[in-house]
């Protein structure tokens, strides 16, 4: 069969959100790639220089939807940096806990898109099941579900309640019994077996009072993905605990000072790899500049070497495994 | 007499013969009013009379409505039944509950009548608990409405006629399986009775055969990139399945002697009886001789159970269709009841496959022996009469859902597997597989064990 060009894409069940991915079959097999992306961009970084930096928070929320809390976290970040404030103690342990829930939740969306990438619908509804539980742990503790503008510069928005622990215990208890089962459900089948180059995930640099091993696999393939990502559920959940059980009790936050003079950078580790904040103040209650790095933008750069060979049913295999979150990467 | 309920051939010549009968009647009035204004006698009619009543065109008339029966046997009663099944079992394992759509969900039939005070009693149920029976009726007047589109590019002959290939064939594997000792269509009955279709399951795979060939030709004639490789997908599938699938019946065949369904029906309803080469044979009276009980087909039945999921296009060898990256695969460019056949006549690909696992491994339609009640025969004393208390249908059927329910839950608990994986399964695995189980039953029949 002569070689040709086949649209993944807009409107492509492949795609989760709007982008394309354009590849060139020979018969079954990927020759070449070429992604398409741009179709989501909003201007973030635009619109950010003309609101106010606490009210940036409302934007970076929007970001990835699926991981609100964590984008904002790091936005917070880069701009405590800038302005060199120090957050109490119990703000951070807050920004641990609500991060962590915010990460397995974007995981388990994550799984629950990758089920049905792989013809398996079941995974979905199993992973939506256990999803709703720690939406309803970010409930109890923001007070929303989606988008919920928790992180604020300097600490986070309101305490936990006073029984969270216990219920953050049971739900981490039982999520533990039922990954079990989903792990079975996914390797059963090696299906994965696709060697494409991945970095390596950063080990976190924010987080120097937990003990936890960071989630790393020596293969770059698709299926080591996936256990990246369900390691990284279990280390979150010992990382929940911990930090409720080592929480100090003071002040959540402190009020930051309106404006900026200087620049701040942090990167954190994201639900989908490195996430990067670059903030720039030029005196003014504005950023003068805000840079966003986004992970899934610069894996989806190394979309044609991942599918280069590959056959077309890989294509979503390997891209439902780089989490393709379209609100981040088109910004 | 044995178990069947259902004589299909008596019933529909009895059918036949009463509405020629009532024809017949019509054309004596039309006669009378003839010979009332004077024509010649016999009357002009005269002739046509014998000929409806007579026997040549009340066979071919029973023959045309027992195929119909079967055929509204086969799409109206099975093919719902069994998306039923479907949905509700994979909602189950899904941890929700499916469809509920029932009698109770439309507010004209609660107003209506369900106020009528005793039989309106299930249109009165609230809509969120009905059995969820209706809604495959209503996906399907929902496809009903929709507007059957052809693309310009496509190739409109070949379009149109791959749907009917499929539903074609479909329906013909509907013809060649018989459903019990009296509910059939291919076959003859002999004069002591029993029921012979000598190369029975050999037609029943070759009608199973046509559906991938259809498969191509609608992916090709589309005219699209995603249906081409699904098309593309299906021949090789084809290529890779059917072969292990007609060997492992090889060794099936080998070792029962016989293609006939009706005879290998009949081996299956006898005790378990195992051959021991020179030491005899040993019986275990309380389980049938099915094959499936028998070691040495054990591998046959694997691979023959595989290759039906991958026959039916079930969701671990769906490769042809895969929604994620095919969209639709070979359907994309099929709208309205064009797609409700392409997709609809995938399950009774499903029920036709595990009627013939049924009827080869699992003992076809007998039952157990207590299903029967003897009664003495008055034609004959001495003689008992079995008298069923559940048909042969019955058990049937039963046979049939149960191992669909198998494939519902495979296919709703394990991903798709790739193409290459699917050609590697096929020609590493199953080959290699279904030619040691020929070997096996070939040895077996020769030294005489088992």
């Amino acid at each position: 069969m002569a070689e040709m060009w086949i649209n993944m894409g807009p409107q492509h069940p492949m795609t989760h959100g709007l982008w394309n991915l354009r590849i060139k079959v020979d018969g079954e097999t990927i020759v070449d790639a070429e992604p398409e992306i741009g179709y989501l961009h909003r201007g973030y970084e635009k619109i950010m220089e003309v609101r106010e930096f606490q009210k940036n928070v409302v934007l970076t929320d929007r970001l990835c939807y699926v991981s609100s809390i964590t984008w904002s976290h790091c936005y917070c970040l880069a701009c405590e940096a800038a302005m060199d404030l120090d957050v109490p103690e119990r703000g951070k342990y807050l920004r641990v806990v609500s991060n962590e829930l915010q990460r397995i939740a974007s995981h388990l969306m994550w799984l629950a898109a990758y089920g049905p990438d792989l013809g398996l619908l079941t995974a979905l509804l199993w992973a939506l099941r256990e999803r709703e539980l720690f939406l309803d742990l970010l409930q109890l503790i923001t007070g929303a579900r989606m988008n919920q503008n928790y992180p604020r510069i300097g600490g986070v928005r309101n305490d936990a309640p006073g029984d969270f622990e216990k219920y953050c215990a049971k739900v981490i208890g039982h999520f533990r019994k039922k990954l079990g089962e989903h792990e079975k459900v996914f390797e059963q089948s090696k299906l994965f077996q696709v060697r494409i180059d991945l970095r390596k995930l950063d080990p976190y640099d924010a987080y120097p009072e937990m003990d936890f091993q960071p989630a790393v696999e020596q293969e770059g393939d698709s299926y080591a993905r996936y256990k990246v990502r369900v390691e990284e559920m279990k280390t979150s959940c010992d990382i929940i605990l911990q930090a409720l059980h080592k929480m100090p009790t003071g002040p959540y936050r402190v009020k930051p000072p309106r404006r900026i003079e200087g620049e701040g950078f942090r990167r954190t580790e994201d639900s989908r790899g490195e996430a990067l904040f670059y903030v720039i103040g030029d005196g003014d209650d504005r950023p003068y500049r805000v840079k966003i790095r986004s992970p899934v933008f610069s894996n989806i750069a190394a979309a044609p070497l991942m599918m280069r060979g590959n056959k077309v049913a890989d294509v979503v295999a390997i891209m439902g495994s780089i989490d393709v979150c379209v609100g981040e990467m088109d910004k | 007499m044995t178990g069947a309920l259902i004589d299909l051939f008596g019933w529909s010549y009895a059918l036949a013969s009463f509405l020629l009968w009532i024809g017949a009647q019509l054309l004596g009035l039309g006669n009378w009013i003839s010979l009332q204004l004077g024509a010649p006698s016999p009357g002009p009619l005269e002739g046509m009379i014998g000929f409806v009543t007579g026997a040549p065109l009340t066979s071919l008339v029973a023959i045309i409505l027992a195929i119909n029966i079967l055929l509204l046997w086969a799409t109206a009663f099975h093919l719902l039944i069994v998306m039923w099944i479907e949905r509700k079992m994979y909602s189950r394992l899904q941890d929700r509950r499916g469809i509920m759509l029932g009698l109770g969900s439309s507010e004209i039939l609660r107003n209506t009548l369900g106020r009528i005070p005793l039989i309106g009693r299930p249109f009165r149920k609230a809509s969120h608990l009905g059995t969820g029976f209706l809604q495959t009726v209503a996906d399907g007047v929902k496809l009903f409405q929709k507007e059957v589109i052809t693309p310009a590019s496509a190739d409109k002959w070949m379009f149109h006629a791959a749907p009917v290939m499929i539903a074609a064939s479909t329906l013909f594997l509907f013809i060649a399986i018989p459903w019990s000792d009296g509910f059939w269509i291919m076959g003859s009955r002999l004069p002591n009775g029993d029921v012979v279709n000598p190369w029975g399951v050999l037609v029943i795979l070759g009608a199973f055969s046509v559906a991938p060939l259809s498969i191509l030709i609608a992916g090709w004639a589309s005219n699209n990139k995603y249906t081409l490789l699904g098309g593309m997908r299906a021949a090789a599938q084809l290529m890779s399945y059917e072969i292990p699938m007609v060997l492992s019946i090889i060794a099936l065949v080998v070792f029962a002697g016989t293609l006939d369904p009706f005879q290998l029906v009949r081996q299956q309803s006898a005790p378990l009886t195992f051959g021991l080469g020179p030491f005899g044979t040993v019986q275990i009276p309380w389980l049938p001789n099915w094959y499936i009980f028998n070691p040495i087909l054990w591998i046959a039945f694997v691979v023959f159970f595989i290759t039906v999921i991958a026959e039916a296009e079930r969701i671990p060898f769906d490769i042809p269709e895969a929604e994620a990256e095919l969209v639709e695969g070979w359907t994309t460019e099929y709208s309205g009841m064009r797609f409700g056949i392409v997709f609809g006549f995938k399950w009774l690909r499903a029920i036709a496959g595990a009627a013939l696992i049924a009827i080869l491994f699992l003992g076809g339609w007998s039952g157990p022996v207590f299903a029967q009640v003897w009664i003495p025969n008055i034609a004959s004393p001495g003689n008992l009469w079995p008298i069923p208390i559940l048909p042969q249908e019955f058990w049937f059927t039963l046979k049939i859902y149960a191992i669909f329910v198998v494939f519902v839950w495979i296919g709703w608990s394990v991903p798709r597997v790739r193409i290459d994986q699917i050609l590697n399964i096929g020609w590493k695995r199953l080959l290699p597989l279904s030619l040691l189980a020929i070997l096996l039953a070939t040895l077996a029949r020769g030294m005489g064990w088992f």
